[in-house]
C-alpha cells in the first residue's frame, strides 16, 4: 500500500536538497569512463569497416605487430565459437567473423603503451574485402528481392515465405475491427516515416579493462548497469560470468544506449592476449555515431476511425522497423505504445522486424514510443482538423482511465493521462494567441515504465547514519532521490543517507538504470531494505527496554514504545542504537533481492508552439509545455529536467537529427557538427508541469519520468507545423528542405 | 616523432610535460598533468566539453596541441574554485539541478564564466547563443540557463 | 610529425620549402586538428605561425583600410570596435565559424584557406574586395582573396606559398555590409546557403554593389548580375525580385546531406534579398 494513503505529509519528499555528488561533478572530480587510468595500463584502438556489407578476406596486422610498443591485437579468431542466439549477436556485434556487416563494424583490435601509437598501429592493420550488395532503408529491406542480410535468423514468429530480411513478425489485437471502422464516420489511413536517431550522450564509451590467464577480469566502464556489462563480455568471452568484476564510473548519459556492450569486451580480450595488462578503450565521436546503438528508422501505416463527435471507433497499427543487421528494432513496444492512450474498442497491431545494413540498435529512451507516437498523434490530429474538432477534447473524450483495457492487454489501474490534458488546457501556454505563420501543435505519449531484476543492502553506521548499496548507475540524480527516500523512511536528514553505486561482486544482479526504473524500483527495494534494518533496530530497543518487539513504533528517526509500553521509555534515537551495536547483536542492515512488483505507468502531454519562415523553411520553437504524470516527485527538479531533457531529445528528432546514408551504405554524418542535437539557442524555455497521481505500487507513489517526455515531442511539433503552414509532415525530420518543398509544392510532404 | 618539453601554467601552477607535436592540449591535460576534468565527447569542436581558458581567452582544448601551450596560461575546472570556496557559477549549477549526467558540465562552467567575465548582466539569450557550442543532452539547457542567470545576477549584487 | 615555430615568414616558406612529405600550416588550428583528428590529414611537418611578430595585430593602413595578421581570432576581431564600425559584414561572417569557443581559435586566413565553399567568412571578404598576401620563397604578392579557393578543399596557393596578411580597403562614405546564412539549427552548423552584399549610396540609390555566394558552387562566386540588379535602384520590391532572381540564376548547388540543389537555388534568393536590406540599411545609417 502506498504511504499516501495514511501519510503525505513528508519531511524529504518533494523537497529540493541538493545532489549528494553535486560537488564532485561542478569541480572537474567526477571519474567518468575515460577518466581513469591503471598501473601498467596499456591503450587500445579498433580497426573497423568503412563498407556497408563486406566479406573479410584477410586481415594482415604484421605492420601493426612489428611497430615497438604493440602488444596485441585481436581479430575474432580470438573469440569463443558456438555462441547462440542474443550471445552471438553482441559477439558479432562487437567483432565482425566473416562479413562485415555496417560501415563502421569492428573487425579488429590493438592495444599499445600509448593511445597514439595504438591508433597508428590500428591505421596499418590491412584488410582485404570484398565488396556484398547492401541495404539502408526499411521499406528497401523488407522487400523480397533485397540482399539478405543473415539467412536463417529469422525467429520463429516469421511465417514461411516471408521477405529475406524479416526476422521477427508480430500481429495481436483485440475488438471487432471492421465493426469499429464501420461505425465511424471519417476513416483516415496514412504512413508516416521516423529515420534513425542517436541518443547522443555527451560521454563516448570508455572502459578499462582487464583479463588474467586465470580467467579473473575487472572492468572500469561508463555504463547504465554493470551487471549488463559483466553478463554480455562473459558470454561473448566464454568467462565464468561471478570471476569478472565491474565497477561502473560516473556516467555522462546513456539514455538506453549504455545498456549494451559494444567495444567493452574488446578490452578484456586485448588484455588477456597483452599478458593480462590493463587496456583502456575509449571510443571518438565517429565510432560512437557510427558503431553504438541509435535507435531504429521506422515505416508505418497507421488507420483510425472516429464519429463525427470525436469518438475513436477502430484502430489499425502496421509498423515496419529496422535496427541494424540484428533482431531487435523496438517493434514490439513501438505497438504496444501505439494506441495505449485510448480506450477503443478494436485495435489491431502488426509489426514486422528487419534486418539492414546498420549498427545494431540499442535501446533509445521509450523505445519504440516516440515513432509510435508521431504516427498516431499526427493520424488523430489530422483527423480532428478535418473533422473541426479540438484536438485536446478528443484526447479527454477517448483518454484511457483507471479501468481502461489498454490496447496492448492489460487493464489501467490508477493512471494520469486526463489529469496531463486538463493540466495544459488550464496552462497560460495554451490561451496565447498566435500570429502569422505561427502554430499550436498538441500530442499526448506513453510508456510503461519497469522493474527489473533488483538488489540493494542498506546499512546503519556506527554513528546512526546510513548507507546504501545499490546497482543502478546514477546517471540524473537518482542518488538524491533514493537518499529522500531512505531518510524520509528512516526519519534522519537526507545528509546522514550516503549512497554507492557498487560493483558487481558487492550485490546480486542488477538491471541497469534504464526503463525509467532506478526511482521506481531500486527505490522501492531501497525503503524496503530500510523497513528491514528499522525492524531490527525496533528489536534491539525492545530487547534492551524488555519488551516485546512488535510493541516498538519508529518514529522520527528513534524506537519508541508503543501500546501498552508508550511513554514508559524514553525514545531511544538511531545513534544510540547504531553506537553499541557491536553489544546488542551485530551489525544492523536490511537488503532487498527481487523484481519489485507494483510499477505504474506514464503518461505526458505536451503543447508545442511554433514558428515557421515561409520563405525557407526554418522552423522555430517558441514555447514548450510539458505535463506528465510523475505519480510522485520525490525531487520534483530532477523530474523536471528528466521532462525538458526528454521534450528537448524529442524535439531534435522532430526536426533535425537523422542518419544520413550516402549511396555507397556510408553514414555521412558521423560528427556533431552535421548530426544535429539541439543547441542552447535552438530552444526556448520548456515549461513543466508536474501531475501527481500517485502510484499505488509504490511506498512513496513513484512512477517512472525518464521515458515519456520523449514520444510527444515528435508529433506536437508536426500538429503544430502543419497547423502553421496548412502543410502535413509525414517524414521525419522535418528538416527546412522537407518543409520548404511542402509548403512551396502546396501538399503535404 | 620525439617528444617536446612544454612548460605552462595550469590554474596558477608552473608544470612542466612532455608531449608528441599530436596531441591536443586536452589530451596532455587530461593524460599528462592528471587533469581530468576537461572532457572530450566530440574531438571536432563541436560539443565544448574540453572547453579552458588559453591565455584568458575561451577556446575548446581538443582544437589547440600541447606543445602550443609553452609558456602559456591555461585554466580548467579544477581551477574555479578557490579552495572550498565554489564560484557562484559552480554553487548555482547545484542549487539549481542545473546538471544531470554531470558530463557536460564542466565545460560549460569555464565558458559561463567567460561569459560573466566579459558581460555580467547578459540577458537569456546572449547566454543561449553563448553557449551554443556546449552541448548538453540531459537537460534541454533549461535550468543551465537559469543558473547562469541567477549567477550573474548574484554576482552583480542584484540577487 | 615535426612541429615549427619559425618566427618570419620567409622562415616559414623555407622549412615549408625544405619539407619533403605533407606540409600544414597552423593558424588558429580548428581545421587542421579536426583532420588531423580523423586521421584525414596528418602533417609530417606542421608549421605554427603563430610565433611570427605581428600575427596577432589589426591595424589601420595609411589609407584607411585595415591590415589584418593571419592569426587573429574571430573573437579578436568582434572585440575591434572600429573594424566592426567599418566592415561589419566580413567581421559577422568570420563571428559566425562555429562556437565561443572555436572564435577563441579560428582565423580569417585558416577559414579561407581550408578552402570549403561553404566557410563563413569568406563571402563578406569577397563582398569587400578584401586582398592577401601570398609569400613564397621567391617574394610576396597581392592576389584577391575571390582568387584564392580554387574548389573544394583546393586554393591556388602552390606547395610552400602562405597567406601572410589579410587587407580590407578603406571603407568609404555611405557603405555598408553584410553577411547571412541559412542553416538548420541557430548555431554551430555549416552554411547551407551564405551570402554577402556590399554596397555604397548615393543618397537612396545604391551606386556600387557586390553580391557573393556561399555554398552554393565548388567556391564562393561573385554575382555580378545581383549587383547589377540592384545598382541604380533604391532596393525597391523590383530590385529585390531582380537580385533574387539573378542570385538564383548564378547558383549551381549541388545536393548533399545538408541541403537539396533546389533548396540552395531558393534560398540563395533569400539570403540575398535579405542580407541586402541589411547592408542597405547600414549604409543609410553610416550616412547619418
Amino acid at each position: 500500500m502506498a504511504k499516501d494513503e495514511f501519510n503525505t505529509e513528508f519531511k524529504l519528499v518533494g523537497t529540493r536538497p541538493n545532489r549528494p555528488d553535486g560537488l564532485d561533478k561542478v569541480t572537474g572530480r567526477a571519474r567518468y569512463g575515460a577518466d581513469m587510468t591503471m598501473p601498467g595500463m596499456l591503450w587500445g584502438a579498433v580497426v573497423r569497416s568503412p563498407h556497408a556489407h563486406a566479406r573479410i578476406k584477410k586481415i594482415d596486422a604484421s605492420k601493426a605487430l612489428a611497430l615497438e610498443g604493440v602488444k596485441a591485437v585481436v581479430t575474432r579468431a580470438d573469440f569463443p565459437t558456438g555462441l547462440t542466439g542474443e550471445d552471438w549477436n553482441l559477439q558479432e556485434n562487437s567483432m565482425a567473423g566473416d562479413v562485415a556487416l555496417y560501415d563502421g563494424h569492428a573487425v579488429a583490435a590493438v592495444a599499445a603503451t600509448s593511445a597514439l601509437l595504438a591508433q597508428d598501429a590500428a591505421a596499418l592493420i590491412e584488410v582485404e574485402y570484398e565488396l556484398l550488395p547492401h541495404v539502408i532503408d526499411v521499406d528497401d529491406a523488407i522487400k523480397p528481392d533485397a540482399p539478405a542480410i543473415r539467412p536463417g535468423s529469422a525467429d520463429h514468429s516469421v511465417p514461411e515465405g516471408f521477405p529475406p530480411n524479416v526476422v521477427r513478425y508480430i500481429d495481436y489485437g483485440h475488438g471487432d475491427l471492421d465493426a469499429g471502422f464501420a461505425a465511424a464516420d471519417l476513416v483516415m489511413e496514412k504512413t508516416y516515416l521516423t529515420e534513425a536517431t542517436h541518443q547522443g550522450y555527451i560521454e563516448p564509451q570508455a572502459c578499462v579493462g582487464q583479463l588474467g590467464a586465470d580467467g579473473k577480469g575487472e572492468m572500469w566502464v561508463c555504463t547504465q548497469g554493470h551487471w549488463f556489462i559483466r553478463q554480455m563480455c562473459s558470454a561473448v568471452l566464454g568467462l565464468e560470468v561471478a570471476q569478472l568484476r565491474v565497477t561502473a564510473s560516473e556516467i555522462g548519459g546513456g539514455f538506453g544506449g549504455k545498456t549494451m556492450v559494444f567495444m567493452e569486451p574488446l578490452s578484456l580480450a586485448l588484455s588477456k592476449k597483452a599478458g593480462g595488462r590493463p587496456v583502456k578503450l575509449v571510443m571518438n565521436r565517429a565510432e560512437v555515431l557510427r558503431a553504438t546503438g541509435p535507435t531504429a528508422s521506422a515505416s508505418m501505416d497507421v488507420k483510425i476511425g472516429m464519429t463525427k463527435d470525436g469518438k475513436m471507433t477502430a484502430g489499425k497499427a502496421v509498423f515496419r522497423m529496422q535496427g541494424g543487421a540484428f533482431p531487435g528494432a523496438p517493434v514490439d513496444s513501438a505497438l504496444d505504445c501505439a494506441f495505449a492512450n485510448y480506450d477503443m474498442p478494436a485495435v489491431y497491431h502488426e509489426g514486422f522486424d528487419v534486418l539492414a545494413n546498420r549498427p545494431k540498435a540499442a535501446a533509445y529512451r521509450a523505445p519504440g514510443s516516440p515513432m509510435a507516437a508521431f504516427a498516431v498523434e499526427s493520424l488523430v490530429d489530422e483527423m480532428c482538423r478535418e473533422l473541426g474538432l479540438d484536438p485536446v477534447e478528443v484526447r479527454l473524450k477517448n483518454a484511457a482511465r483507471e479501468g481502461t483495457k489498454a490496447s496492448y492487454g492489460p487493464t489501467y489501474n490508477k493512471i494520469g493521462l486526463v489529469e496531463t490534458l486538463e493540466a495544459v488546457k488550464a496552462h497560460p501556454n495554451y490561451a496565447v494567441p498566435l500570429g502569422p505563420n505561427q502554430g499550436r501543435g498538441v500530442a499526448s505519449g506513453f510508456w510503461f515504465n519497469y522493474n527489473g531484476d533488483t538488489a540493494v543492502s542498506m546499512a546503519i553506521a556506527e554513528d546512526g547514519t546510513a548507507q546504501v548499496s545499490v546497482g543502478t548507475p546514477d546517471i540524473g540524480g537518482s542518488r538524491a532521490s533514493l537518499a529522500m527516500m531512505v531518510g524520509e523512511t528512516l526519519g534522519v536528514p537526507y545528509e546522514h543517507v550516503r549512497v554507492n553505486v557498487v560493483e558487481t561482486g558487492a550485490l546480486g544482479i542488477n538491471e541497469p538504470t534504464h526503463g525509467s526504473r532506478a526511482t521506481f524500483a531500486t527505490g522501492k527495494a531501497a525503503v524496503i531494505a530500510t523497513e528491514q534494518a528499522i525492524a531490527e533496530m525496533c528489536r534491539r530497543a525492545a530487547v534492551e527496554w524488555d519488551i516485546d518487539p512488535d510493541a516498538v513504533e519508529w518514529i522520527d528517526g528513534a524506537a519508541q514504545p508503543a501500546g501498552p509500553n508508550a511513554g514508559k521509555f524514553p525514545p531511544m534515537k538511531i545513534g544510540e542504537i547504531a553506537g553499541k551495536m557491536s553489544t546488542t547483536g551485530g551489525p544492523i542492515a536490511g537488503h532487498y533481492e527481487g523484481f519489485p512488483d507494483g510499477v505504474g505507468v506514464s503518461f505526458g502531454t505536451h503543447v508545442v508552439d511554433v514558428e515557421v519562415d515561409p520563405e525557407t523553411g526554418h522552423t522555430k520553437i517558441l514555447r514548450y509545455l510539458v505535463a506528465q504524470d510523475a505519480g510522485r516527485a520525490i525531487h520534483p527538479a530532477y523530474v523536471e529536467g528528466q521532462f525538458q531533457g526528454g521534450a528537448v531529445q524529442g524535439i531534435g528528432w522532430a526536426l533535425n537529427e537523422e542518419y544520413v546514408y550516402g549511396e555507397d551504405g556510408r553514414l555521412q554524418n558521423a560528427t556533431f557538427l552535421d548530426y544535429r542535437v539541439p543547441v542552447a539557442s535552438d530552444l526556448p524555455k520548456i515549461d513543466t508541469v508536474i501531475v501527481e497521481v500517485p502510484n499505488p505500487g509504490h511506498p512513496y507513489g513513484v512512477r517512472g519520468v525518464g521515458e515519456t517526455g520523449i514520444a510527444p515531442p515528435l508529433p506536437a511539433i508536426a500538429n503544430a507545423v502543419a497547423a502553421a503552414t496548412g502543410q502535413r509532415l509525414r517524414h521525419l525530420p522535418m528538416t527546412p528542405v522537407k518543409v520548404l518543398a511542402a509548403i512551396q509544392a502546396g501538399q503535404d510532404g | 616523432m620525439s617528444k617536446i618539453h612544454v612548460t605552462t601554467t595550469v590554474n596558477g601552477d608552473t608544470v612542466e610535460f612532455l608531449a608528441d607535436p599530436r596531441e591536443t592540449l586536452l589530451d596532455c591535460l587530461r593524460d599528462r598533468l592528471g587533469l581530468t576534468g576537461s572532457k572530450e565527447g566530440c574531438g571536432t569542436g563541436d560539443c565544448g566539453a574540453c572547453s579552458v581558458m588559453l591565455d584568458g581567452r575561451l577556446v575548446s582544448s581538443c582544437l589547440v596541441l600541447g606543445v602550443e601551450a609553452e609558456g602559456k596560461t591555461v585554466d580548467t575546472i579544477e581551477g574555479m574554485a578557490r579552495g572550498d570556496d565554489l564560484h557562484p557559477l559552480q554553487r548555482k549549477f547545484i542549487e539549481h539541478a542545473a546538471l544531470q549526467c554531470g558530463f557536460c558540465t564542466p565545460g560549460i562552467l569555464v565558458a559561463a564564466k567567460a561569459l560573466l567575465d566579459q558581460n555580467p548582466d547578459p540577458s537569456e539569450s546572449e547566454v543561449r547563443y553563448w553557449l551554443a557550442g556546449n552541448l548538453c543532452r540531459c537537460t534541454g539547457y533549461d535550468k543551465i540557463v537559469n543558473a547562469v542567470m541567477d549567477a550573474a545576477a548574484e554576482m552583480r549584487g542584484a540577487a | 610529425m615535426h612541429y615549427h615555430t619559425p618566427a618570419t615568414f620567409e622562415d616559414a616558406v623555407k622549412i615549408a620549402a625544405a619539407c619533403g612529405g605533407v606540409t600544414r600550416f597552423l593558424a588558429g588550428g580548428t581545421d587542421v586538428l579536426v583532420q588531423m583528428r580523423a586521421g584525414a590529414v596528418i602533417p609530417d611537418d606542421l608549421i605554427d605561425l603563430k610565433h611570427i611578430p605581428g600575427v596577432r595585430d589589426i591595424t589601420r593602413t595609411p589609407e584607411g583600410g585595415w591590415r589584418i595578421g593571419i592569426a587573429v581570432a574571430g573573437a579578436e576581431l568582434g572585440a575591434h570596435d572600429a573594424l566592426c564600425r567599418d566592415w561589419p559584414g566580413v567581421v559577422e561572417g568570420m563571428e559566425l565559424v562555429g562556437s565561443t569557443q572555436v572564435q577563441g581559435r579560428a582565423t580569417l586566413v585558416g577559414n579561407l584557406c581550408n578552402g570549403s565553399p561553404a566557410a563563413d567568412s569568406v563571402p563578406g571578404l569577397v563582398a569587400a574586395g578584401a586582398t592577401v598576401t601570398v609569400t613564397g620563397v621567391n617574394g610576396s604578392r597581392e592576389v584577391p582573396v575571390a582568387e584564392i579557393p580554387a574548389g573544394p578543399g583546393r586554393t591556388v596557393l602552390q606547395p610552400g606559398e602562405v597567406i601572410s596578411a589579410i587587407s580590407l580597403p578603406p571603407r568609404g562614405e555611405n557603405g555598408g555590409d553584410a553577411y547571412l546564412r541559412f542553416i538548420p539549427r541557430t548555431e554551430m552548423d555549416i552554411a547551407v546557403v551564405g551570402c554577402a552584399v556590399n554596397l555604397r549610396l548615393d543618397g537612396d540609390t545604391i551606386s556600387e554593389a557586390r553580391v557573393a555566394l556561399g555554398a552554393v558552387a565548388p567556391t564562393v562566386i561573385t554575382v555580378q548580375a545581383a549587383a547589377d540588379a540592384i545598382i541604380g535602384t533604391t532596393l525597391d520590391d523590383a530590385a529585390l525580385e531582380a537580385l533574387a532572381d539573378a542570385a538564383r540564376a548564378a547558383a549551381t548547388p549541388i545536393s548533399d546531406k545538408r541541403g537539396t540543389a533546389e533548396f540552395r537555388t531558393h534560398v540563395s534568393g533569400v539570403m540575398a534579398q535579405r542580407v541586402a536590406r541589411l547592408a542597405y540599411t547600414r549604409a543609410k545609417g553610416a550616412g547619418k
